[in-house]
């Protein structure tokens, strides 16, 4: 039977809470970032008519076409790093003992209590010339002269790992630990060894898991500006650099959303991919 | 003629400390149905993990077609194994989930698909080859298990309470199905289960198991009709136990007294003296009721009586206040035959129904308090 909405005020509030959430919060800046995107720049009002695509145009300059390419690379070096040390960091700790693999979580989640900002500028202090990283090296006799460590390509990447790998392992345990038992026993049972059952097996089943980490943690690298502010040096860009860039110091607001929108739209396809997978799985409308 | 086809000699598990498979030998013959049948951690699905390979056992040996596999990985078993959950690959099809097995032996590609065509079709799932897991029912999903062990052609089958997720009737379909795929392959099977019903339906041999020790092995019937211990008379089927104590010992017959009644019953193979306290066992359907002016059998009062169709099933209170079932066949032309509650009655046996076990030192738990442990344990 269904419930008039003065029936059910409670119900009411809430609906017209999400709703207003969504539309005022999510689709109305989102509207604008689209309409800024396809106007005219404009130094005194930053935006004005006529409407034109000479932002998406730009986004192809070969200037910036290279460093959306390098900012690329270092988030899919960033992303396999992640994948590399959380793969079978997220498989060691669905088989520890229950009640440990919460007190790890627990400290996993831990960092994100500080400010990313602050964590990155604690890196700083690491990797800088007389840091203590180098003071390590030099004290263990490993290296005569201080290395260069900071403001690198490496710098970035290793700033990016640090702040984004929680978000690789989380997506990643939550399918080992859903990986039945049984079902790997069922692979050596019929035949299969080690490796063919990692690759015929495991790897399918965590296949969603491995493609929700690494949408949580490309898009993500290639947006974080302030590790390249603080650890990259002026060569080591990434696209959110540019975007702030042009938000804030070249004042060109429709390049700037254009250049958003691009983000927006990789993860909309990302996001597809691993509803696909999952599909497969039959773990949607089954 | 029978071979052996796989032995346990002195095999033994603990787990944290605790012994869950105790020095265990046993000896599965080529072809045979063989059920290991027990209570929940009495070591059953460890020993056959033992077999598949999956666990290792701390001592003893494991011996296939003369062959010690003790050490020998799950993969290099020549075995197969359906497992409770079915544990099919979720990802991948049912073609692909038979299949399995015979990639992995990299059959060739025609050759495969014949065998797995031939596999289905035996247990009547031709049609589902391109359909996933999730997509099928709980009785076709473990079609496709029993489907996937056997394409390989195992010299044995493994079967871990493979219908126990499966509702009654469609259980019932499944035993009878299961026995025809062993008959039909010849291959042996060694079922798992805590179904004494199941296991004394299908199998040719059961070994009845408590604490990772055999209680008994033998044919359904002796099982039934000749239990071996407290425990296996109360674990497999109904059973009431009159107390006896020996009057008198002959050649071949004792005296013995049930309830002041005198008794000349069968000599038991064990050893009997005189004045020893004695179980008299009678399965349900082996007690008569007779009206209470009869000059035999053990007084008492009936306090329920439940129709079952085929049967007629009374509850009757003894003199002693112990509660004993009996299980008749309907007769409706008998006007004695209906009783009501609270009416007094008589109890009585033919000769030689009866079978008679010595009184245990540990003598097991009640099933009314072997229920309450098994709520504590959930």
């Amino acid at each position: 039977m269904m419930l008039s909405i003065r029936q059910q005020p409670f119900r009411a509030a809430v609906l017209v809470l999400v709703w207003g959430w969504l539309l005022f919060l999510v689709l109305a800046p989102n509207l604008l970032v689209v309409g800024t995107s396809v106007m005219t720049r404009n130094p005194g009002t930053f935006i004005s008519m006529p409407l034109n695509l000479d932002a998406y145009r730009q986004l192809f300059n070969p200037l910036y076409l290279e460093v959306f390419i390098h900012s690329l690379y270092m988030a899919a070096m960033t992303t396999l790093v992640c994948l590399l040390i959380g793969y079978p960091f997220a498989w060691a700790l669905s088989r520890v003992e229950k009640r440990r693999q919460m007190l790890l979580i627990f400290l996993l989640i831990v960092p994100f209590w500080t400010n990313s900002l602050v964590r990155t500028y604690a890196l700083k202090l690491i990797l800088a010339t007389n840091g203590l990283l180098n003071q390590g090296l030099m004290s263990l006799g490993i290296i005569d002269e201080p290395a260069q460590l900071l403001y690198t390509e490496g710098a970035v990447i290793v700033g990016l790992v640090y702040l984004l790998l929680p978000f690789m392992i989380l997506p990643l345990y939550s399918v080992f630990d859903d990986l039945r038992q049984d079902v790997l026993l069922a692979s050596h049972d019929l035949g299969a060894g080690r490796f063919a059952t990692f690759k015929n097996v495991i790897v399918p089943l965590t296949l969603p898991g491995v493609l929700a980490g690494v949408m949580l943690v490309l898009l993500p690298a290639m947006g974080l500006f302030f590790v390249p502010d603080i650890l990259g040096g002026s060569r080591n860009l990434l696209v959110g650099n540019v975007i702030k860039n042009q938000f804030l110091d070249a004042r060109n607001w429709p390049f700037g959303a254009a250049a958003s929108i691009m983000l927006t739209v990789a993860m909309a396809l990302l996001m597809f991919a691993h509803r696909l997978s999952k599909r497969r799985l039959g773990e949607e409308g089954a | 003629m029978t071979k052996t086809l796989l032995s346990l000699s002195g095999i033994s598990k603990q787990f944290d400390g605790k012994t869950v498979v105790d020095e265990l030998s046993l000896t599965i013959d080529d072809g045979e149905f063989i059920t290991l049948l027990g209570p929940s951690g009495c070591g059953k699905t460890t020993l056959l993990r033992m077999m598949a390979g999956f666990e290792l056992p701390d001592q003893g040996t494991v011996t296939l077609s003369g062959v010690d596999i003790t050490q020998t990985p799950p993969e290099e078993r020549p075995l197969n194994t359906v497992f409770q959950n079915y544990a099919l690959f979720p990802h991948m099809s049912v073609f692909d989930n038979v299949a399995y097995g015979l990639k992995m032996e990299k059959r060739p590609k025609a050759e495969i698909r014949e065998r797995v065509e031939e596999a289905l079709a035996m247990v009547q799932l031709e049609d589902f080859s391109r359909r996933k897991p999730h997509q099928l029912s709980g009785g076709q999903q473990q079609r496709v298990a029993i489907a996937r062990a056997v394409v390989k052609r195992p010299k044995m089958l493994l079967l871990d309470e493979p219908l126990s997720a499966l509702d009654y009737k469609l259980r019932r379909t499944m035993q009878v199905e299961l026995k025809r795929l062993q008959r039909e392959l010849g291959i042996t099977f060694v079922f798992v289960t805590h179904d004494q019903e199941e296991a004394l339906s299908m199998s040719d041999r059961i070994v009845v198991l408590k604490d990772g020790l055999i209680q008994q092995l033998g044919t359904p019937r002796e099982v039934y009709e000749r239990p071996a211990n407290v425990f296996t008379a109360r674990f497999v089927g109904q059973t009431n136990f009159f107390p006896g104590r020996v009057t008198g010992i002959e050649d071949k017959r004792i005296s013995v007294d049930v309830f002041g009644l005198n008794r000349v019953l069968g000599k038991p193979s064990f050893r009997v003296t005189t004045n020893q306290p004695l179980h008299v066992l009678l399965r349900p359907e082996d007690l008569r009721v007779l009206a209470p002016d009869d000059t035999e059998g053990v007084a008492g009062k009936i306090v329920e009586r439940n129709y079952k169709g085929s049967t007629l099933d009374s509850v009757i209170e003894l003199e002693d206040g112990s509660q004993v079932m009996a299980s008749e066949f309907f007769d409706e032309d008998d006007p004695a035959f209906d009783y009501s509650i609270g009416e007094p009655v008589r109890v009585s046996w033919v000769d030689g129904w009866e079978w008679l076990l010595a009184e245990e030192s540990d003598e097991p738990l009640t099933d009314e308090e072997e229920l309450a442990a098994d709520d504590a344990e959930h």
